[in-house]
């Protein structure tokens, strides 16, 4: 094989390489639909969207599934924001810099914790605490789960935040600063909001996190498929459409109704985390250039 | 004997103005030829069209021919890293690769498939002395090329030119990233250089200029002004705005 | 403004420092808190024994080296699949791909692909390996599952990595006649590698510590010896802390948690693999 041969052989595996990402996106979907969309010819549509699920019985209702997802990312994120922010805040703007350099491994050690470990920490810690804390009658609650997802949600939150922090020209804040404006007011007022739709990304993606989280909630959150209607249903047992399909899917028949309502659960998982990064990646969609021009 | 024919080039990049406009010129072997003018008069551009480089930047549309050896190297056809093997080029910044200083020198002839020892070291001694550094590296050929001086790098990126035995060098603004001692030695250099090579230089001021050019030419804001020899161009030009900027009443 | 309001600005602002201040500390203090609880109440359990005998009295006992086996075998598994996979996406969208429409459909591709729930990713493999390709649950099926949640990771990391080598590099290198490969290969991959090795270790951490991907694709609950092929299924750490955590009655917390710090061990270790690396990298860089 000649160099030039060698080179466009190279040059192609690159290339399909490069598309590999579309392709997989594309397996996905086309899997998720080839298994779960004969759910919709199985269990009529109003029965799917009813607010029962009791599989055993025939029952398919992903109704309280989907409202106990969002009710737990809701709170877990109303949990990460403050917390994320003002980390980010801190590390960006306070912090001095070998402060900064010790915190950050910090953030990073809680990203790399796997959820499975938080799960466990939450059964063993934070599931006795709520249950005294509340006196209720059972600690596995959606608070706790919300709890948990906030802190898998926090280090993408702070990540993110400092990144659009960083990304605020000194000059905006010089200029701030001359003007006689202290730093508190200069923080607040001036780099914040310029860093606000890097902010916003930040939330958007956290969301996404703390949506497709699957083991701890599982395993903190009593998993009872009940509709969380009333305020204080983060105070009980509830279920998620990740931990639904986490704990069930093992069990089922291949191809079964059930079997393809899991499915149809997680094309609905894919839909919403597709329409959260498209959203976050709209919102955040900043031209990258290289950053300098050919020599001259 | 001329090196290149210049017909009718003309390049815009993607900001869709006309870099360069119509440009016709001869270049002629074994001199120094210079490119000069205000910012942004396209030397740049025209020095990166010799060897195809802007194959790399934004360019939207070139047309017009520049003939070398007979061929339009704007062709399709042309294999541009020959070309680029003939025709070395030099920056304004020095840039060592991220090598040894050795390897810095080789790395043209590696890339060509030379991997015979005794022919490297033999190719890199040579283009080490003709660039005048032999003297001063030759017992740190496997150092960083980071560890040595800027003027010392600039000159590394010239022996890395020479390795490759070009017939063609290109030089854009080389000394302004250097002191006067530094730059002295480049433009000493050069006069020797020219009398096995073809030179093409755009300084950065108008002195280093009006010194090295045997022959000039004018450019300004994408058109070739006037061209003519060095001494004509600074002693007598006929243009208006030659008269002007060379007088330093311009830009 | 009067002396008196500035005053109790200034009382106002350091009041917001401190908040500012408690709330980091708040966020900081549980992490380290967590790990320090997690290695104090784990390691009286570890020992040789623990580390490398199988599970005795249905869990109860005895070690978890079955687990450990799995896992090891999980990452190099999705390692095989993903790693030259992801850096050749990478070096193709940081250095051939151009600005246009059919980019920036890759680039939401792999924005979807890393957002997509992993219990998702355990659906598809379901789906498309253990069924369709008939590869059973198994390591097989496992680690393809893996690779394709890894591969976003180590895409965008490597493209990163490639995009922060300074293009004069290339410029320069096209100029002395090197073609486009070579110039990749001899002085952008270079230089990226630290970077890209730090996301290959970080995206692969990732995989190491997630349970819903293997749930059905090639996670056992108990197996009494080794995996002998790729079409056998195995036990993993992730899972099986997840088993004695919620499946198994009676299970001594003593070995739960020696379980759970022998995973944090192995993710926390890549973590700082790629940290040190990372630090080491920068460091010695010349541009
Ligand atoms: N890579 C590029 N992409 C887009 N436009 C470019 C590029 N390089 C140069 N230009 C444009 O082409 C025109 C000519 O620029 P060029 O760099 O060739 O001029 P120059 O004479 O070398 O100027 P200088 O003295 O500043 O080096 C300018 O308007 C410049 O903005
Ligand atoms: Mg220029």
């Amino acid at each position: 094989m000649s160099k030039q041969q060698g080179n466009l052989v190279i040059t192609g595996i690159i290339k399909i390489a490069g598309y590999s990402s579309i392709v997989f996106v594309t397996l996905i979907l086309i899997f998720l639909l080839r298994e779960g969309l004969p759910a919709l010819g199985s269990v009529p549509i109003s029965q799917l969207f009813s607010t029962i699920w009791y599989p055993i019985q025939g029952y398919f209702g992903i109704l309280p599934l989907i409202l106990g997802t969002l009710l737990v990312t809701l709170v877990a994120i109303l949990i990460a924001l403050p917390f994320g922010v003002c980390t980010a805040v801190y590390l960006s703007e306070i912090a001095p810099k070998w402060v900064k350099a010790v915190l950050k491994p910090v953030i990073e050690i809680l990203a790399g914790i796997p959820s499975v470990v938080l799960g466990f920490i939450g059964i063993l810690v934070f599931v006795p605490f709520i249950r005294t804390f509340f006196n209720l009658p059972t600690g596995l609650t959606g608070l706790t789960g919300a709890i948990l997802l906030a802190l898998i949600a926090i280090p993408t939150v702070v990540s993110i935040a400092e990144d659009a922090l960083n990304t605020v020209p000194d000059s905006y804040r010089q200029a701030a600063l001359a003007l006689g404006v202290t730093r508190w007011q200069t923080i607040w007022g001036v780099t914040l909001p310029a860093a606000k739709t890097g902010v916003l990304t930040a939330v958007m993606l956290g969301v996404g996190r703390a949506l497709g989280e699957t083991m701890a909630v599982m395993m903190v959150t009593g998993n009872a498929p009940v509709m969380p209607t009333r305020l204080n249903s983060i105070l009980m047992p509830l279920r998620t459409m990740t931990a639904t399909i986490a704990s069930e899917m093992g069990e089922v028949a291949t191809g079964s109704t059930h079997y393809q309502v899991l499915f149809f659960i997680g094309i609905v998982l894919f839909l919403l985390s597709l329409a959260i990064n498209v959203a976050a990646s709209w919102v955040s969609m900043r031209q990258r250039q290289r950053s300098e021009r050919i020599l001259s | 004997m001329n090196k290149f024919r210049i017909e009718d080039l003309s390049v815009r990049y993607l900001d869709n103005n006309e870099s360069l406009r119509k440009i016709n010129m001869e270049i002629e072997e074994n001199a120094i030829t210079v490119l000069f003018g205000p910012a942004n008069g396209g030397k740049s551009t025209f020095l990166r069209t010799l060897n195809r480089l802007n194959d790399l930047a934004d360019v939207k549309e070139m047309s017009g021919k520049v003939i070398f050896h007979e061929d339009n190297i704007l062709e399709k056809t042309t294999d541009v890293i020959e070309l680029r093997r003939r025709i070395g080029m030099v920056f304004s910044r020095p840039v060592p690769l991220p090598l040894s200083i050795y390897e810095n020198v080789a790395y043209g002839l590696i890339m060509e498939g030379e991997h015979d020892k005794k022919k490297l070291d033999n190719a890199v001694e040579n283009a080490l002395r003709k660039a005048v550094l032999w003297d001063e590296l030759y017992d740190r050929l496997q150092d960083s090329a980071y560890a040595i001086s800027g003027g010392q790098q600039q000159r590394l990126c010239l022996a890395r030119v020479l390795a490759l035995e070009p017939e063609v060098i290109m030089l854009d603004e080389p000394t302004s990233a250097l002191d006067p001692v530094a730059t002295a030695k480049i433009e000493e250099l050069l006069n020797q250089l020219k009398a096995t090579y073809t030179i093409i230089l755009a300084p950065h001021n108008i002195q280093q200029a009006a010194r090295m050019a045997d022959y000039a030419a004018f450019f300004l804001m994408g058109e070739l002004i006037e061209f003519s020899s060095g001494k004509e161009m600074f002693l007598n030009p006929r243009d208006r705005r030659t008269q002007e900027y060379v007088s330093g009443r311009y830009g | 403004m009067d002396k008196s309001s500035r005053t109790s600005t200034l009382i106002a602002e350091s009041a917001g420092y401190t908040l500012v201040h408690l709330i980091t500390l708040a966020t900081i203090i549980p992490i380290l808190g967590l790990v320090g609880y997690i290695i104090a109440k784990g390691s009286p359990a570890i020992s040789w024994q623990f580390l490398t005998a199988a599970p005795t009295d249905g869990m109860r006992a005895g070690g978890i080296f079955p687990a450990i086996v799995g896992t090891v075998y999980l990452t190099i598994g999705t390692a095989i699949f993903s790693v030259p996979l992801g850096v050749a996406a990478g070096i193709y969208i940081s250095e051939y791909a151009a600005d246009n429409a059919a980019t920036r459909l890759i680039r939401l591709a792999i924005i979807n692909l890393s957002g997509i729930p992993s219990v998702v990713y355990g659906l598809f493999g379901l789906g498309l390996f253990v069924i369709f390709l008939n590869f059973g649950t198994s390591i097989l099926s496992a680690s393809l599952t893996l690779s394709i949640m890894t591969l976003p990771v180590i895409i965008s990391t490597s493209e990163e990595a490639m995009h922060s080598v300074p293009n004069s590099f290339r410029v320069v290198s096209t100029s002395l006649g090197a073609s486009r490969w070579q110039t990749i290969r001899k002085i952008v991959l270079p230089q990226a590698l630290p970077g890209i090795v730090t996301g290959v270790i970080l995206g692969l951490e990732r995989a190491v510590g997630e349970t819903a991907p293997i749930l059905f694709t090639g996670a056992a609950f108990y197996l009494p010896q080794l995996p002998s092929s790729p079409l056998d299924a195995t036990m993993a750490l992730p899972y099986h802390i997840f088993v004695i955590s919620t499946q198994v009655p009676g299970m001594p917390v003593e070995i739960q948690y020696g379980t759970v710090l022998v995973l944090l061990v192995f993710v926390l270790g890549m973590n700082l693999i790629a940290t040190l690396i990372r630090t080491r990298a920068r460091a010695k860089r010349v541009w």
